[in-house]
């Protein structure tokens, strides 16, 4: 009966009032370290990115015009071949914890691993493939770096097409198996059909989130000041590495600019991502 | 048994989803295999070593450890109180306020850790060092505190732990905002009703209901700022002898596996994967405490 005893309403009331002024303190905080991260990006980048920083390969210091496109077509390269490696399999494992692995034991322990998986940091995974490929086949290659991100999108694009696919109905498996549709044709272009633009949503979340990964990418793909020779065997350039290149083993303002410049792009891809799936996902809510 | 498309698909997804497990035992087996040599040339002495040497090959994890322990903590203990806020307020707030404001929050998780890192480097450790540090030292006198530190120089564990705090905050406060709304209006309208404040219906009612999945939400937070690389290796000094003060120079076990190994053969190069195998060993331990008890509130909730 302790917690009936009298307090003061003096008290209570000013404890919430204290609470009240955190909380706003907390809201006008993080808001504000939003606004300034982006703020010291779109600063500091703005003034790199010109048609030569976008179209000139980026090139050892000293040489005047600079630019970073290798990079860039070296990260949508990587980007793109770890999405073609992973969407498949990993769609095909979620829709296997969906569909088929309801009530089963097992399907609760890979959804727990996958879980557990996605938290994994990043460089163990770029370890993992430094020793699985880069080792065995004598060179860092992009294809490295593509697999190793491959790896970190498998869990979340995995989760993201169980979710999505949760949420059909259930009358539209049963009724496309009562028209005696085979299971995989109600699966594939019945409920997948109806999450598709959750799907997309989840790929594009994906990518958004492995296009900045550095750390894995250190060990597998490294980097290099030229055009990609070759995307099997050879090191690729790309933007992360670059960033983080430019930005720690460099002492020439020049380059700390680019290294900005470069962020300021990665991160207008990335705000593009995700705002385009916030209208991929109001369409749905608005279609049904 | 007749052979059909359903069984063949079946087959196919049931083979991509145990592609989870292997991993996860790759990651293990390939990082225990790659540091075996180290295990044997040091044994169990590796953690409780803190020596670190290449020159002599004498390698120990200790410091790396205690560094990535007191970031994580400086992180935590900087984000907690801010990410539990601020879910509280998007959870109360009305749904015209919330949205933007849980996207806001959502986009400081979407930025990469190499921005971060150089945000931290070009823009902290400048105001740390000439602003934060000296006001903290010579006007509050901060430094009388043991192993607070003297003097400062931007960079060190201080100034890692309070980006690494940025950068957990949305996952810790994504979490947090789950489980506030999982409170039944119910109770929380009746929590009004009886005459309590915001404030102790907050504290009574919503954290007691979603203990558990404030629990996970705290391990998912420990388990980011655990591995996270780019950004702490930028600012953090990259200083391998034993952690002198909070402002001091030091290294976490992600931020010397990233800065060594390019130069690292042999013995040393062994020496950092079982640093990685040990930093699995702690994400794991960690990733499935927070899933244990996000699992429990969902089972709950039904």
């Amino acid at each position: 009966m302790q917690n009936l005893k009298f307090k003061s309403l003096f008290f209570r009331k000013l404890k919430n009032g204290l609470f009240s002024i955190f909380s706003f303190f907390a809201v006008a905080s993080s808001l504000f370290l939003i606004g300034w991260i982006l703020f010291e990006i779109i600063k500091n980048g703005a003034g790199a990115i010109s048609w030569e920083f976008l179209t000139n390969p980026s090139i050892p210091y000293g040489i005047p015009d600079a630019g970073i496109s290798n990079a860039i077509i070296g990260t949508v390269l990587i980007t793109f071949t770890a999405a073609a490696i992973s969407i498949a399999p990993a769609m095909l494992a979620g829709i296997y914890l969906a569909e088929f692995g309801k009530n089963k034991k097992h399907a609760g322990a890979i959804r727990f691993g996958a879980n557990v998986m996605m938290g994994i940091p990043s460089i163990l995974v770029g370890l993992f493939i430094y020793m699985a490929v880069v080792v065995p086949s004598g060179n860092f290659s992009g294809l490295a770096g593509a697999i190793a991100l491959a790896i970190i999108m498998f869990p979340i694009i995995m989760r993201t097409t169980e979710d999505m696919m949760a949420m059909v109905p259930n009358h539209l498996r049963e009724a496309s198996l009562a028209l005696g549709m085979t299971k995989t044709r109600s699966t594939l272009g019945i409920v997948c059909r109806s999450a598709k633009n959750g799907l997309i949503t989840g790929i594009l979340l994906a990518i958004a989130r492995v296009s900045g990964e550095t750390a894995p990418l250190l060990f597998t793909a490294l980097f290099c000041d030229d055009y990609i020779q070759n995307f099997f065997s050879q090191p690729t350039a790309n933007m992360p590495v670059l960033i983080a290149e430019y930005a720690t083993n460099s002492p020439f303002e020049e380059m700390h600019k680019s290294a900005w410049g470069a962020s300021l792009i990665i991160i207008l891809a990335i705000l593009a991502i995700n705002v385009s799936t916030r209208i991929l996902l109001r369409e749905k809510k608005n279609g049904h | 048994m007749k052979i059909s498309t359903d069984f063949i698909f079946k087959k196919a997804c049931r083979l991509c989803a145990f592609a989870v497990p292997i991993f996860i035992s790759a990651f293990f087996v390939q990082l225990a295999v790659s540091s075996s040599e180290a295990w044997k040339v040091f044994g169990l002495d590796f953690i409780v070593s803190g020596e670190w040497n290449p020159v002599s090959e004498k390698f120990g994890a200790l410091n790396a450890i205690i560094g990535t322990l007191i970031t994580t903590l400086i992180a935590l203990s900087a984000s907690l109180p801010l990410a539990f806020a601020l879910a509280l307020f998007i959870a109360d707030a009305p749904e015209i306020m919330a949205k933007p404001l849980a996207h806001a929050i959502d986009l400081l998780a979407s930025i990469p850790s190499v921005i971060y890192g150089m945000w931290g480097l070009f823009v902290i450790c400048p105001i740390m060092q000439n602003i934060v540090q000296p006001f903290l030292i010579e006007t509050l006198h901060f430094g009388k505190i043991p192993f607070f530190g003297t003097q400062g120089n931007g960079f060190g564990f201080l100034t890692a732990g309070l980006i690494l705090a940025v950068m957990v905050l949305p996952y810790i406060c994504a979490v947090m905002r789950d489980v506030f709304k999982m409170t039944p209006p119910m109770l929380r309208e009746a929590a009004f009703g009886i005459g309590c404040t915001r404030f102790e219906t907050a504290k009574d009612i919503v954290v007691k209901y979603g203990k558990r999945g404030i629990l996970g939400g705290i391990f998912i937070g420990l388990g980011r700022a655990l591995g996270e690389t780019m950004a702490v290796l930028f600012v953090i000094g990259n200083f391998m002898g034993p952690p002198a003060s909070l402002m001091g120079s030091g290294t976490t076990i992600a931020s010397t596996i990233a800065n060594n190994f390019a130069e690292a053969d042999g013995l040393h190069k062994s020496a950092l994967f079982a640093l990685g195998l040990i930093l699995l060993a702690m994400s794991l331990l960690i990733q499935a405490v927070s899933q244990y008890c996000l699992n429990k509130t969902d089972a709950n909730s039904n």
